[in-house]
């Protein structure tokens, strides 16, 4: 081999190994990236976008280097007209290249499917008819080890234009904020009463729509106490932004004393960010918007945190 | 001039003319030569673009502190709706349409496309679409809010009570836009099937027209679904049938999968053409030939076929079972099998080549290292639990603007000065062209980059206000949307001077091989005095082989 030839190997090899550990080391930091882990599914899910960035990472590095060494080191010399050599194809490699991303693909799919078995978030498994394509009565997350199974009764969640409700059947109380209790399965019942809704917790990395007219079961488990934020993914019109409450995830007896607590409670119509804001608007002597649906009264709940 | 017969297809018989393309009038009248009809497609959707720029800019100055206190919420809800329906409807589809319109019967030896008045009159609706959305800001109650997939029952809500309403516009407004494009798709299939000149077989056509063949076939089987959509929504919407509306016993998650079974192939019909325009371009500014073409003229279809069958991608939370959740991860995942190949070919094309970084490679080479990044995110995206977590978030935000600003509107810009000396017969200055360059490269990676953090902390799209701890990205993400907005300066001082001014072009400057730069620069009414004879393959460099057969033209 020539002395050449061998100098080109060996920088090619150092240049993948660079990429490798550079495409590692960005896949660690993915988890930075993220909001904190206060369910079981969110460990799934981010281990998972860290394979992902770090797979990535290692395609995008590959792909933009060896461009970058071509506009450096290929230019034109100026005053050349010639031509680049006539290569047109070469079959072995374009067996590899179209082998390699279907690898890939079969891989990722397959990771993603166990992640989302494990989560267990399963849809209904009837049947899909023309008319109605999407039953969804039920996504019920699979226990996971370690945390105790038994779901709490069912929490009911009410989305409506634009503000949460909370309703817990076991003691027959509502609030606009939502307590859970930490290392048990929650089971929420979803509704809206007007549009799509979105019910998203970034902390836990869950997210389902909201369909009026149906009610959509919806299983998970948080794991670390503290308060999130939970917002609506879906947009749902004029005061969309301001349909958020707050999450709190606390130990099963505080949980149990809270309930207790508000039991005792006389409902008061909450805070609600969109209705006060349009009564502040339609105050407002000149106009300088266009019209809105009028927002829901705010509610009245026996706890409005 | 008497019919031509061409592959059996015989045209009718146009009046005869043989003056050069006439005055800057011929721009503004109903002309059915393709390229006068591909210019005016071409600025049209250039004057959108900027007004969707303007929008855009708006949607970032309010974003740029948390509250909302630049623009009323509904002004906001109006602003994002219209500036993603222009951006799509009125730049990318009619750009891309313009630039086929331009260069498919040159690049594919005919004298003009098969259907010539039709495509006049495809073309003309593409004002009646901008006047009938410009029109719903002055209509009570503003325009459409309820973003560009127009969502029900959102966009069932009428507050104002009235018939005429901004939501009624756009519906029309997109049936129009969509008849056009069945139009467009007609002709265009036609057209690139029966008028090849003789000796051009499908496999010696170049990868664009390859691309806009694979395209137009998307919009035939798509189109129907969406305007059926749009139709069943604009009567539950007027006189109050019941298709989606649940209030009447409709289910709202139905007009998703009409919308998106055409709305995500759409997102090809957008990008193919752009393939296309990397196709061309890398090989010139290389000087080799393109790596794999057959491979990639193949992928071209292949994406085709499988992007008829993968919506519902958009629809992983909305209540989808959990079968079709995987089943259709897999097939959008395998999308990225025939993209990696175009990529894989692109790269083995630029290596070893002998480059010459002029303004067309510079966006070419940019918008293919954004393509590369979106297509990552993408991936991240069709993975069923990463979507779960940032669906509806700016992350989506992040990738689908890599995909139309970063690969799209680059891939157009490196259109434009690759073919603007044969469109006006005038060089480009290079200079301005770079600066452009530069400034929308990093405008656009200052813009589009910090949505992806975003996205990943749960910052949901469309919000008008948002929380205090994701202002430091959203204060980036505005800047550079406005050093974007700035970076459009250079490109029109560049295009209007160069236009009016610039050096006088060569019928070739770039040295390219092609039917296209055989013509005269501009290329006469006609394209052709004789038909060529095509009789070597597409992108001979390298190879010193003439392209057509000498002075054997097929007469008149
Ligand atoms: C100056 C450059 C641009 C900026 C700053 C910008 C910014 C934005 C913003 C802030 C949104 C709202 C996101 C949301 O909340 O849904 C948006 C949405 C959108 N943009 Fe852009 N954009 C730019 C260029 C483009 C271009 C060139 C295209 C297409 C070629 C495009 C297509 C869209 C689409 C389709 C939407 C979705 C609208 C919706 O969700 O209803 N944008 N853009
Ligand atoms: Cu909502
Ligand atoms: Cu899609």
């Amino acid at each position: 081999m020539k002395l050449s030839k061998i100098l080109s190997v060996l920088t090619l090899i150092t240049g993948a190994i660079a990429i490798s550990i550079t495409s590692i080391w960005i896949g660690k930091q993915a988890y930075s990236w993220l909001p904190p882990q206060a369910a079981a599914e969110s460990h799934l899910i981010d281990d998972l976008i860290s394979f992902l960035v770090t797979l990535g990472a290692f395609i995008f590095l590959g792909v933009t280097s060896t461009l970058m060494y071509s506009v450096i080191f290929h230019r034109a010399e100026k005053g050349d007209l010639s031509d680049g050599p006539h290569i047109e194809g070469n079959v072995t490699l374009e067996v590899v290249w179209t082998a390699i991303p279907i690898m890939l693909v079969l891989w990722i799919a397959g990771y993603s499917s166990q992640v989302y078995e494990q989560m267990g978030i399963q849809g209904p498994t009837q049947l899909v008819h023309l008319h109605n394509p999407v039953g969804m009565e039920s996504a019920y997350a699979a226990p996971q080890e370690g945390v105790m199974s038994e779901p709490v009764e069912k929490i009911d969640v009410i989305a409506k234009q634009w503000a949460w409700v909370f309703h817990y059947p076991e003691r027959n109380v509502t609030s606009t904020e939502l307590h859970l209790p930490s290392d048990r399965r929650v089971r929420l019942a979803l509704q809206s009463e007007d549009v799509l809704h979105g019910f998203y917790i970034p902390a836990f990395r869950l997210k389902q729509d909201i369909i009026p007219s149906h009610t959509i079961d919806f299983e998970f488990t948080p794991i670390r106490q503290g308060q999130y934020r939970l917002t609506d993914s879906q947009y749902s019109g004029t005061y969309f932004a301001t349909m958020q409450a707050n999450v709190v995830v606390e130990s099963d007896e505080d949980y149990h004393k809270w309930l207790a607590k508000i039991a005792t409670q006389k409902p008061a119509p909450a805070n609600n960010q969109a209705a006060s804001e349009y009564a502040q608007t339609a105050n407002e002597p000149v106009k300088n918007g266009w019209d809105t649906v009028v927002p829901a009264a705010p509610p009245v709940v026996n706890y409005s945190g | 001039m008497t019919n031509i017969p061409i592959d059996g297809l015989s045209l009718p018989a146009e009046k005869p003319h043989h003056e050069t393309p006439g005055g800057w009038k011929e721009y503004f009248s109903f002309s059915t030569d393709h390229k006068v009809i591909g210019i005016q497609y071409l600025v049209t959707s250039f004057f959108f673009f900027l007004i969707g720029g303007i929008f855009a800019m708006i949607l970032r100055g309010e974003l740029i502190t948390p509250e909302a206190d630049l623009i009323d919420r509904t002004v906001y809800n109006g602003m994002f709706t219209m500036h993603g329906t222009v951006m799509l409807f009125l730049w990318t589809f009619p750009s891309l349409v313009g630039f086929a319109n331009y260069l498919v019967p040159l690049m594919i030896g005919a004298r003009d496309m098969a259907f010539p008045r039709l495509n006049a009159v495809a073309f003309w609706m593409v004002p009646v679409v901008g006047i009938l959305l410009m029109a719903s800001f002055f209509v009570p109650g503003g325009p459409a809010q309820a973003g560009w997939w127009a969502y029900p029952p959102v966009s069932l809500q009428n507050p104002t009570g009235n018939l005429i309403n901004g939501q009624v516009l756009w519906l029309l407004a997109v049936a129009i836009s969509g008849v056009s494009s069945i139009m467009g798709a007609v002709n265009f299939v036609t057209t690139i099937v029966k008028m090849r000149a003789p000796g051009m077989t499908f496999f010696r056509m170049p990868l664009f027209v390859w691309a806009v063949l694979s395209a137009q076939i998307i919009q035939l089987f798509g189109l129907p679904a969406l305007t059926a959509g749009a139709v069943m929504l604009l009567l539950d919407l007027t006189v109050g049938t019941g298709f989606f509306n649940p209030s009447n016993g409709g289910n709202p998650v139905m007009f998703q999968h009409y919308f998106w079974f055409y709305s995500h192939p759409a997102v090809y019909v957008i990008i193919l053409p752009v393939f296309g325009i990397f196709s061309e371009i890398f090989p010139v500014y290389s000087r080799k030939p393109l790596f794999g073409y057959k491979v990639v003229a193949i992928s071209s279809l292949l994406i085709a076929v499988v992007s008829a069958i993968v919506w519902v991608h958009h629809m992983y939370v909305s209540g989808t079972p959990a079968w079709m959740r995987l089943i259709f991860m897999l097939t959008t995942m395998f999308v990225s099998v025939p993209t990696g190949i175009k990529v894989f070919a692109w790269v083995a094309t630029i290596w070893g080549g002998k480059l010459r970084l002029n303004t067309p490679m510079l966006f070419a080479l940019g918008g293919l290292i954004m393509f590369v990044f979106a297509g990552i995110t993408g991936i991240m995206l069709s993975s069923v639990p990463v979507d779960v977590h940032v669906n509806n978030t700016y992350f989506v935000v992040g990738h689908f603007h890599y995909v139309l600003f970063g690969t799209v509107t680059m891939g157009l810009y490196a259109a434009i000065y690759h073919w603007f000396p044969k469109m006006t017969g005038r060089m480009y200055y290079e200079g301005w062209g770079k600066l452009h360059f530069w400034l929308s490269f990093i405008g656009t990676n200052l813009n589009f980059l910090p949505m992806h953090p975003l996205g990943l902390q749960g910052m949901l799209r469309r919000v008008s206000s948002y929380a205090p701890e994701y202002e430091q990205w959203n204060i980036i993400a505005s800047l550079g949307a406005f050093l974007l907005g700035m970076s459009t300066l250079p490109f029109i001082f560049n295009m209007v001077i160069s236009w009016m001014q610039g050096e006088k072009a060569t019928d070739n400057p770039w040295r390219a091989i092609g039917l296209e730069w055989l013509v005269s620069s501009p290329p006469p009414v006609e394209n052709f005095e004789k038909i060529p004879v095509v009789i070597s393959e597409p992108y001979g460099y390298g190879k010193s082989e003439p392209l057509v057969a000498e002075e054997k033209g097929v007469g008149v």
